[in-house]
């Protein structure tokens, strides 16, 4: 597999990665079905282990923490979907990733045209 | 013979979809935004296409990873918007032109691009809500539609010169379409925008309005490009100007600029909306 030379603060899903968040993906995959979402919902840790998630992965997920689910092969297009189901935005992910209050991050995306 | 009239660019940001279902186009935020697209729908009004290619990449509706086709076209009789998982409002169906489609295929797969081909095909915010944008109201029904589909969710990305071979590519197969048709194409997603990492939030505004100019009459100078070189310079989600690059690689060498909009933020992105004349 080829190297390729980091951007910082950037995962780049690729095959090791694709590999790595195959059963969280597909988890989050099956969330496009609303009869899923509430599944999951009424038992997280049984929904989890019928996709075969390892720790770190169910760890993360608990924790809610996007950094953490990407390490563990998350792709974010997926991500998005369980972010959805806690009525959480783009925004409120962005600002929880780069450490930021929502208010912070919304107006760093406000500015971002000021330069 | 059928023929491509010109190509239209939009964001397809899903809080687009959710602002047309709560009708915010007044509200302070979202009217800059709004506003760009009256311009466009004029020149669909005046150009009058009877089917649209809409260029875009599916975000875990259609595909997922167990199968994640580098290239795919839609040969259905109709394409349905489905649940994503949070709540956009389905819509009703799109009309598909299957017959044309099977052309294209035959034409692309003979010119060495093998598309993946679906004879059923759910469609997602990438392809709605442009659809929306420059059709409101629901009057897409008026439009045939063809959905092409590149990859921009699991590396490795095809390279910006491949997507604009691709296009150049279907520009030969409408071309050769024997009835006449006037088809537009739509390149969407972009411009600037990165969802994941700490990175969060990256838009970068130069970098766009450079890309909103060259691509009208330089579109060569992106061919050089590597995906890493977009992801640094737009983001990891910015990589999806590679729509776009498909969508001007159908459009011939020389283009005519009719009207753009750039507005950032909606969401977390840079929006642009750009409509290009082939009659130039």
């Amino acid at each position: 597999m080829a190297e390729h030379e980091p951007i910082p603060g950037t995962v780049k899903f690729d095959g090791k990665m694709a590999m790595k968040g195959y059963a969280l993906n597909k988890m989050c995959y099956s969330f496009n079905n609303a009869e899923n979402r509430e599944a999951f919902l009424a038992d997280q840790e049984a929904y989890m282990d019928k996709y075969g998630l390892n720790e770190q992965q169910k760890q993360a997920l608990r924790d809610k923490v996007v950094l953490d689910m990407l390490a563990a092969g998350g792709n974010i297009y997926y991500l998005a979907k369980f972010a959805g189901i806690f009525g959480l935005s783009v925004q409120d992910i962005g600002a929880q990733q780069t450490g930021m209050s929502v208010e912070a991050f919304k107006e760093k995306l406000l500015r971002a045209g000021d330069e | 013979m059928a023929k491509i009239v010109g190509g239209l660019t939009s964001s397809h940001i899903p809080a687009i979809g959710s602002a047309i279902a709560r009708d915010l186009f007044e509200d302070p935020y979202w009217k800059p935004f709004f506003d760009g697209f009256p311009a466009a729908r004029q020149w669909l009004h005046d150009v009058k296409p009877d089917i649209a290619i809409v260029i875009y990449n599916d975000h875990g509706l259609n595909f997922f990873l167990d199968k994640q086709p580098t290239f795919a076209i839609g040969a259905a009789p109709e394409y349905r918007n489905e649940d994503e998982g949070w709540g956009i409002p389905t819509i009703p169906a799109f009309k598909g032109a299957p017959e044309f489609s099977w052309h294209l295929i035959d034409s692309l797969v003979g010119d060495e691009f093998d598309m993946v081909t679906c004879q059923e095909m759910a469609v997602d915010h990438g392809f709605t809500v442009p659809m929306q944008l420059f059709w409101p109201d629901f009057s897409y029904t008026d439009v045939a539609t063809v959905p092409l589909v590149i990859n921009t969710v699991q590396h490795p990305l095809p390279s910006p010169a491949r997507c604009y071979k691709l296009g150049q590519a279907l520009r030969r197969a409408v071309e050769s379409y024997p009835e006449d048709l006037n088809v537009v194409i739509l390149g969407t997603g972009g411009l600037s925008h990165q969802l994941d990492g700490e990175r969060a939030g990256f838009i970068n505004k130069k970098f766009d309005l450079m890309c909103m100019d060259k691509i009208v009459d330089e579109p060569e100078v992106f061919l050089d490009m590597s995906i890493d070189d977009l992801v640094r310079d737009a983001g990891a989600q910015g990589a999806e100007f590679i729509l776009w690059l498909a969508m001007r690689g159908a459009l011939g060498d020389k283009v005519k600029l009719v009207h753009r909009n750039y507005h950032l933020p909606i969401s977390n992105t840079a929006t642009g909306l750009l409509c290009l004349d082939s009659a130039a």
